[in-house]
C-alpha cells in the first residue's frame, strides 16, 4: 500500500504568540514548531498500515524552508521519503490555495492507495485541507476517522460522529482519510531512526513541476483574504488570582465561591 | 455578494437540529445587513416536521432538496445535491452549522465550486457593505477577520452557539416551501455506511451534575489525576475531561466535555489545565460560575472563566481541596 500523509508544522502548543507587523499573521521569529498533532496520528496510522500490509509511506508537507524540522522528524518516525512544497509562491494560501498544491503534488506520484492528513491544524484550524483535496483528486473520502481496517480493494473505517455516535464506512480506494486525534499512540523517533532520516529523500516540487500557475497557489490563490489577526476582547471580566502562594490562592477563590458566586 | 443568503439546516429525527435554528437566525441578520433576502434549506426528507419547522421561521421560502441518495448521509451524494442546487439558483452566500457532517463534505462542496469556505465562524461584521467574517484560530488565542476574495457562491460555517437560535424571528405565515429538483440518479455514492451505532450504552450524564471538575492535558499523567478527583470529591461534583485526557485513555470517552463530549451547564465548573481549545469551550460555556486554574495567563479559558487562578496546579489543586473540606465541615 502506498500512503501519502500531508503533514503540516504548526506553532507548539503551549508557544507564546507575537502577531506580526504586517497584523495578519504570526511573527514566527524563534517560533518552538511541532508537527501538527493530527497529523502526527495520521502519519502513525500510515505507518501501522505500511508495518502490517508493506507498502511505503511518503510525507508530503507545504511550508517554509524551516519546515525540514517536522519533515526530518516525520522521516525520523518512519516515512520512506518526503515531498516539500517549499518555495515562496506555495505560503500564505488559504485551505483552498494549499489542497490545490498538495493534490497536484500527489498526482505526480504513481499508483498512490491513500492519502491521510490529521482532520484539522492546530493553528489555523479550518478543517478542510484533506476534505478539499479528495475532491481535487476525485477521491472518496471519510473524516475523523478512529480505526482502519484493510480490506479487498478497499478499506472500512469507523468514523466519530457527535455525541457520542460512531459509524462504521467502506470505502475503495484509492481515497483520502483525515484522522481524528487519538486514534493511537504516536510512536518516538529512535535515535536509529533519526541517524537514517538524514540519508532520506526530500523532493522539492515548484508550481511547475506540478503544472500550476502561480495565481493558482499561496496568497494569489486564496479565496479569502485575512484581513486582520488579533487578540480576542476579553468577554467575562474574570477576577484573576495570583497562584503563586497556593494557600492564601485557595483562602481567596473558596471565599469568592461561597459569598459571591454562591456556589459552596 | 448578489442572490440570497442561505440557511443550510441539519435535521435528526425530531426535526431541524437546534443549530440549524442559529444558522436561519445568523442569515436573518446578515441579509437585514446586506439587504440579501433569507432562504432556509432542508435537506434529507423524513426527519420529522423538518422543513415546516424552518418555514414558520421568517425566510423568504423553504428550498426542499430531496432524493433517495441522501439518507444515509454520504458526502457524494451531499456535495452533489447541494453543488445542483446552488448551480441552480445561484445563492452569494451559504451559512452551515460547522457539525461534524458540514465539515465531512462543505469542503468537497468549495472544491467543486472552487470558491471561499470561511470554516467555524463565531461572529461577523458588515463593513462598507462588506462581509466581515470572525475566525478563531490558533486554538481560539486570536481572532481573525476573514473576507472573500469573490463574488460568490461564498460558504461559510458558523460554530454552534456563537448565534442565539431562539431568536431566529418567527414569519406571520408560514413560508412556502419549494422543492429543489437535483436527480441524484446519476451520482456514484462510493462510501457504503455500513453501521451507526453509540459506543458506550450506559452513559455518565453528566448534564444533570451541579457541580463539574474537569481535567485537562496540564495534568500530565494518569497518576496525577488523583488530587483532581479528591477536589471533584470534596465540592460533590463529578469529575470530567478535556479531549486530550480521553484521547490517552486516562479517563473514560463518557466523561469528555466539547463538541465530540457532552454539552454541560453546572452551577459551578472548575476547569483544570484545561487551556480552553474551541472544542472545549464550547460544551461547558453555559456554566454558572467557572472556575480556571492554569499556568498560562493567556490560556484562552481565562477568557470564558469568572475566577482565573494563574499558577501550579499541582500545589493549588491540594490546597484548595482542603479549604473547601474545611468551609464544608
Amino acid at each position: 500500500m502506498k500512503i501519502i500523509v500531508c503533514i503540516k508544522q504548526v506553532p507548539e502548543r503551549d508557544a507564546r504568540l507575537r502577531i506580526a507587523s504586517d497584523g495578519k499573521s504570526i511573527d514566527e521569529t524563534g517560533l518552538a514548531t511541532e508537527i501538527n498533532e493530527s497529523d502526527q496520528y495520521a502519519l502513525e496510522a500510515a505507518l501501522r498500515l505500511v508495518e502490517e500490509h508493506g507498502g511505503e509511506v511518503v510525507v508530503a508537507c507545504l511550508g517554509p524552508d524551516a519546515a525540514q524540522e517536522s519533515i526530518r522528524r516525520a522521516l525520523a518516525m518512519g516515512a520512506d521519503r518526503a515531498i516539500h512544497l517549499s518555495e515562496d509562491a506555495f505560503q500564505d494560501g488559504d485551505a483552498a490555495a494549499t489542497a490545490r498544491a498538495l493534490a497536484a503534488a500527489i498526482e505526480t506520484e504513481e499508483e498512490v492507495d491513500l492519502v491521510m492528513a490529521g482532520l484539522q491544524s492546530d493553528d489555523a484550524g479550518w478543517a478542510q485541507t484533506g476534505v478539499l483535496v479528495a475532491e481535487r483528486l476525485g477521491w472518496p473520502s471519510a473524516t475523523l476517522i478512529m480505526e482502519i481496517e484493510a480490506e479487498e480493494g478497499g478499506l472500512k473505517v469507523k468514523r466519530e460522529l457527535e455525541s457520542g455516535w460512531f459509524q462504521w464506512v467502506r470505502l475503495p480506494l484509492p481515497a483520502v482519510l483525515t484522522i481524528q486525534s487519538g486514534i493511537n499512540t504516536v510512536r518516538y523517533a529512535t535515535l536509529k531512526g533519526i541517524m537514517g532520516a538524514k540519508k532520506k529523500e526530500i523532493k522539492t516540487l515548484s508550481p511547475d513541476h506540478l503544472g500550476l500557475d502561480a495565481g493558482d497557489v499561496g496568497e494569489a490563490g486564496r479565496r479569502i483574504e485575512i484581513a486582520r489577526l488579533y487578540e480576542p476582547e476579553k468577554t467575562a471580566e474574570a477576577e484573576m488570582i495570583e497562584g503563586d502562594d497556593a494557600v492564601k490562592a485557595a483562602d481567596v477563590l473558596v471565599d469568592r465561591l461561597q459569598k459571591e458566586a454562591r456556589v459552596l | 455578494m448578489a442572490g440570497a443568503i442561505w440557511a443550510v439546516t441539519e435535521s435528526g429525527g425530531d426535526g431541524l437540529k437546534p443549530v440549524s435554528h442559529e444558522v436561519i437566525f445568523a442569515a436573518q441578520v446578515i441579509g437585514d445587513a446586506l439587504d440579501m433576502p433569507v432562504e432556509a434549506v432542508v435537506t434529507s426528507a423524513g426527519d420529522g416536521d423538518a422543513a415546516e419547522q424552518a418555514a414558520a421561521r421568517e425566510v423568504g421560502c423553504v428550498r426542499l432538496i430531496e432524493d433517495g441518495k441522501l439518507a444515509p448521509y454520504t458526502p457524494d451524494a451531499y456535495t452533489a445535491a447541494l453543488r445542483r442546487a446552488i448551480e441552480a439558483e445561484e445563492p452569494g452566500l451559504v451559512l452551515f452549522p460547522h457539525t461534524y457532517q458540514v465539515r465531512d463534505y462543505a469542503p468537497r462542496l468549495a472544491a467543486a465550486l472552487d470558491t471561499g469556505f470561511v470554516s467555524d465562524v463565531v461572529g461577523h461584521r458588515v463593513e462598507d457593505g462588506d462581509l466581515v467574517l470572525v475566525r478563531q484560530p490558533y486554538q481560539g488565542k486570536l481572532n481573525a477577520d476573514c473576507v472573500f476574495t469573490g463574488e460568490g457562491p461564498n460558504l461559510a460555517s458558523l460554530q454552534a452557539g456563537a448565534y442565539l437560535g431562539d431568536e431566529a424571528a418567527r414569519g406571520e405565515s408560514p413560508a412556502e416551501i419549494v422543492e429543489v429538483d437535483v436527480d441524484l440518479s446519476d451520482v456514484e455514492v462510493r462510501t457504503e455506511v455500513l453501521d451507526t451505532f453509540q459506543e458506550v450504552e450506559d452513559t455518565v450524564d453528566l448534564s444533570r451534575s451541579d457541580v463539574i471538575v474537569a481535567v485537562g492535558r496540564g495534568i500530565g499523567d494518569e497518576e496525577n489525576l488523583e488530587i483532581v478527583r479528591e477536589l471533584a470529591d470534596a465540592l460533590g461534583g463529578q469529575l470530567a475531561a478535556s479531549r486530550p485526557v480521553c484521547d490517552n485513555e486516562w479517563l473514560p470517552m463518557d466523561r469528555q466535555i466539547g463538541s465530540s463530549g457532552q454539552t454541560v451547564a453546572p452551577r459551578l465548573y472548575v476547569a483544570v489545565g484545561i487551556s480552553g481549545a474551541i472544542q472545549h469551550i464550547v460544551g461547558m460555556k453555559g456554566s454558572q460560575t467557572v472556575v480556571a486554574i492554569n499556568k498560562d495567563p493567556d490560556a484562552p479559558i481565562f477568557a470564558v472563566s469568572d475566577y482565573g487562578v494563574v499558577g501550579d496546579l499541582f500545589e493549588i489543586v491540594p490546597e484548595l481541596t482542603r479549604r473547601v473540606k474545611e468551609v464544608k465541615g
